[in-house]
């Protein structure tokens, strides 16, 4: 056993009881930090596997980013756990039960087609730069998808401001629309009124 | 004991298999908790992008993680609007439990 075996034994160990954590906890909190640690985990198989800048981009962006999002929102809603947990161990029979089927079922297909190294991982030069290979792909062949990506995250910012923004009711503001809109008969209204003599 | 040798294609495969059953068994327990159930759906992401670094690793294809990317940042955009969402259920019915979600009536 090499020392790489090893230490894709021990993150894909961590990874299964940290994702198991998230599901089964009792506190959200929790949750949210035990998810914090499968990524951490996920991002040590995924350098296993000589793909460095996503391990590192799923470091930065997912967790520093995403998973600090989850932890300011769970912490800022009070929630009242007890209520939701109620039913918890009467799910269990079920849940397990369809997890290990799930689970089994894809085991069987995968060990049937992939066991034995039919494929041997390429050997990668000294020279090899995974940065460098996916820069080269995104830019050129894949460069209308990356454009497209740009235009969800425009969408998601965009979508999450409108839908949380609270406008306080005493600002000031134009509504160049409606100053366009205007009548006359809303801004001056004639009077007929006789004029009045005053005494000399 | 070929299975405990060098790391193949089946182990990295396996691994994710478990990932998603995981999620899968962490939505069936955690109906009523929406923030878990999103959670659940990171997880399940987590493993879909194992799956296609691997594939991508052994056939030398880097097509696999040039769309790990693109699920990267729609996972991100999809938790921002799930958050903001789940945010803004909770201002107006005062908590996250999936049961007082009775509003939309279809």
């Amino acid at each position: 056993m090499t020392f790489q075996t090893l230490v894709f034994y021990a993150f894909a160990a961590i990874l299964i009881f940290a994702a198991l954590r998230v599901v089964t906890t009792r506190n959200t909190v929790h949750a949210a930090l035990w998810l914090v640690l499968s990524f951490f985990s996920a991002a040590g198989v995924w350098l296993l596997l000589q793909a460095e800048f996503l391990a590192i981009a799923l470091v930065l962006v997912y967790v520093g980013a995403v998973m600090v999002l989850f932890l300011f929102v769970v912490m800022m809603l009070d929630v009242n756990f007890d209520k939701m947990r109620e039913r918890f161990r009467s799910y269990i029979p079920v849940g397990a039960t369809v997890g290990i089927l799930v689970l089994g079922e894809m085991a069987l297909v995968l060990l049937g087609g992939y066991l034995g190294g039919k494929t041997p991982p390429l050997p990668a030069t000294a020279s090899y730069s995974n940065t460098r290979t996916l820069g080269l792909q995104i830019y050129t062949e894949y460069a209308y998808p990356f454009e497209i990506a740009a235009m969800i995250l425009l969408v998601a910012i965009i979508a999450a401001i409108a839908l949380t923004h609270r406008r306080r009711r005493e600002t000031k503001y134009q509504d160049p629309g409606a100053q366009v809109r205007v009548r006359r008969e809303d801004r001056l209204r004639i009077v007929q009124m006789p004029a009045e003599k005053r005494e000399p | 004991m070929t299975w405990l040798s060098q790391p193949t294609l089946a182990h990295y495969l396996v691994l994710g298999a478990i990932l998603f059953s995981i999620s899968v068994i962490g939505i069936f327990l955690n109906r009523r908790n929406v923030l878990i159930i999103l959670m659940a759906i990171e997880l399940m992401l987590l493993a879909v992008n194992l799956n296609f670094i691997a594939f991508s690793r052994f056939l030398g294809d880097p097509a696999g993680q040039v769309f790990v990317f693109f699920i990267l940042t729609v996972a991100a955009a999809e938790s921002a609007i799930g958050l903001a969402i789940l945010v803004l259920l909770f201002r107006n019915v005062g908590s996250i439990d999936v049961e007082d979600i009775g509003k939309l009536r279809g």
